[in-house]
């Protein structure tokens, strides 16, 4: 600590350039170190036949990505991406928009109805997808259960373990699962419209549905992009619920790519197979990005 | 039509029944989300006190205990599993974890809200890119780099690797707390003789305290969160996470032991929920890049 002197010392902390560097830096040597350097890392073992049994750089071109690109279960798990992506956050915009609109009003139990309602977000996804395998059970499935009470089947499902269902099923457990979140984001720009806007159209004499999709939609529509981006990257890039409740199975009909470069890569040792499936993630998630950006840029429109 | 014309009672009783009907949908939607979002996990609430001879007859009815319930498979997730290492584990990587987080992302956003830096602006967006870069991508060259390190196997791994994904999105939230706090306040502290650091250190890191509570629950509860690393680094049971613990080791070959395992996630999920549901707000907020003004 310092005495208080008349004249104030000069301190070299006091120079904000120095201090920038001393305090940026740790941070910034540490990124670079753990996910810069394993991204480069990633790209070039993509062009090698590096495995677990052979550690070596051997460079061999495309010639990974063409054994990749062969696989038939990659252009199965490329495709399930897709689907998966797609019809997840179609699923997640609709539901999301509905539950933020009730989520802004006042009633009796809300603040239970909110605890309820984020529990599949705020619970760890592995443990979350846990209790979903248990649902689905192929043979205690309490909703089967229900459906043969009510004389709706005979037969169990089997919902994990038919392609259709199978797929189907992770659609729906990771709509479960993103919904609160991006409810959540929603809300806040359902929140940050003026209501002025809403009492001008309703003076104008617009009915609530004509009020909704002319006047909230439209308004809303750059934070329920930023939803979409963040569903996104989480329904590509988070494993966790196909790999919890199917491994991508039956017979890869549930593959996607974050599962199968796992699978490749981890489990079957092949690493420089397993890095050339992630990175076909890579061209997805710099669209994303220049989208954040672009946003970004002009921040003051959300 | 003029205004004499206006029946006013009707008016007034089809204003009430559109506001009942208002009311009613938006109890029947909240129910509905709430019903959805609770399903599986009242259901894993049940088995986990359900007796074998219970649960696993087909056509009784799953919703109601049949059998006296039993606390017995409690008993083993503590006795005989790991449950208990899972956790001292998970509380050890998210303890570490915490106090890199912290250690790093606290001078970074003081550095990005206050020292108006040339290119501070496109430095902070270069951090939050770092947070859309996802495990995916990383985890088979980060498998060699930890192996090469020496650290697989151990928590130690997970350690050093989490606050990657701790630290972009600290930093951001950070960055709106300390903007939050006028400056005039630590340049009076620099008038009366504080250096900038002593300054920090007595007048703005106090002030700090909710941001450091929020990055807290932050940094525990996405270690707590995470999978793929997990599954990826660290395959003996004696240094697995309950992320990754619970769903692989409470299954013997084929045989799940469902009671125990659904206890396992209520035991967890729903403290961490707790936690993690009061702090929310602020998490998307700076999940989002402050985009969501709300």
């Amino acid at each position: 600590m310092t005495t208080t002197t008349a004249a104030r010392k000069r301190y070299l902390s006091d120079n904000p350039r120095f201090l920038a560097g001393l305090f940026m830096s740790p941070a910034v040597i540490y990124i670079i170190a753990l996910v810069g350097f394993p991204f480069v890392l990633a790209i070039i073992y993509s062009f090698t036949n590096i495995s677990t049994g052979n550690p070596e750089l051997d460079f061999v071109g495309f010639e990974t990505f063409r054994r990749v690109l062969a696989d038939p279960v990659f252009r199965e798990a490329l495709w399930n991406t897709f689907l998966f992506a797609v019809m997840a956050n179609l699923l997640v915009v609709v539901l999301a928009t509905a539950l933020a609109e009730v989520l802004i009003k006042d009633f009796k139990g809300k603040w239970l109805v909110r605890f309820l309602v984020l529990l599949p977000w705020v619970a760890p996804v592995s443990l979350a997808t846990i209790t979903w395998l248990w649902t689905l059970d192929s043979i205690f499935s309490p909703i089967d259960w229900v459906l043969r009470e009510l004389g709706l089947i005979t037969e169990n499902v089997y919902w994990l373990g038919r392609p259709g269902s199978a797929m189907g099923s992770v659609i729906a457990v990771q709509v479960w699962r993103i919904v609160p979140l991006a409810a959540v984001i929603v809300m806040a720009g359902l929140i940050a419209i003026p209501s002025e806007i809403n009492d001008a159209a309703a003076v104008d004499g617009a009915s609530s549905w004509r009020k909704r999709f002319q006047v909230t939609i439209p308004l809303l529509a750059p934070i329920i992009a930023v939803a979409v981006l963040f569903g996104v990257i989480l329904s590509i890039s988070d494993m966790s619920v196909v790999y919890v409740l199917t491994r991508g199975g039956p017979t890869n009909s549930t593959q996607v790519l974050s599962t199968w470069a796992f699978i490749k890569g981890i489990e079957g040792g092949a690493l420089g197979q397993g890095a050339a499936v992630a990175l076909f993630l890579l061209p997805v998630l710099i669209g994303i990005t220049a989208v954040v950006l672009r946003l970004a840029r002009r921040r003051e429109v959300l | 039509m003029t205004w004499q014309d206006t029946d006013v009672p009707a008016l007034r009783r089809r204003a009430e029944r559109r506001y009942k009907m208002g009311r009613f949908g938006t109890y029947t939607v909240a129910i509905l989300f709430a019903f959805l979002a609770v399903f599986p996990f009242s259901w894993a609430l049940i088995s986990m006190f359900k007796q074998s001879n219970d649960l696993y007859v087909k056509d009784n009815n799953p919703f109601w205990f049949n059998e006296v319930p039993t606390l017995e498979h409690l008993r083993l997730l503590f006795v005989d599993t790991n449950y208990l290492t899972f956790i001292r584990n998970t509380l050890v990587v998210g303890l570490a974890v915490t106090l890199i987080t912290l250690a790093l992302a606290l001078p970074v956003a003081y550095a990005l809200a206050r020292l108006r830096l040339r290119w501070g602006e496109r430095m902070g967006i270069a951090i939050f890119l770092v947070y859309l870069i996802p495990p995916t991508l990383l985890f088979i060259p980060m498998t060699r780099v930890i192996n090469y390190l020496g650290l697989q196997e151990s928590l130690w791994a997970l350690i050093v690797v989490y606050p990657t994904i701790t630290i972009p999105i600290s930093s951001w939230l950070l960055m709106g707390f300390f903007k939050g706090i006028p400056m005039d306040l630590e340049e009076q502290a620099m008038v009366d003789g504080h250096s900038r650091i002593g300054a920090i250190r007595r007048v703005v890191l106090p002030l700090m305290f909710p941001g450091i509570i929020a990055v807290i629950v932050f940094a525990f509860t996405l270690s707590a969160h995470e999978f793929i690393y997990a599954l990826a680094f660290n395959k003996s049971s004696a240094v697995k996470t309950i992320a990754t613990g619970v769903p692989t080791e409470l299954v013997r070959g084929d045989v799940f032991f469902w009671q125990s395992l659904q206890g396992a996630v209520i035991l967890i999920a729903v403290p961490i929920a707790l936690v993690f549901n009061a702090f929310l707000d602020r998490f998307i907020s700076g999940f989002t890049m402050g985009a969501v003004k709300g």
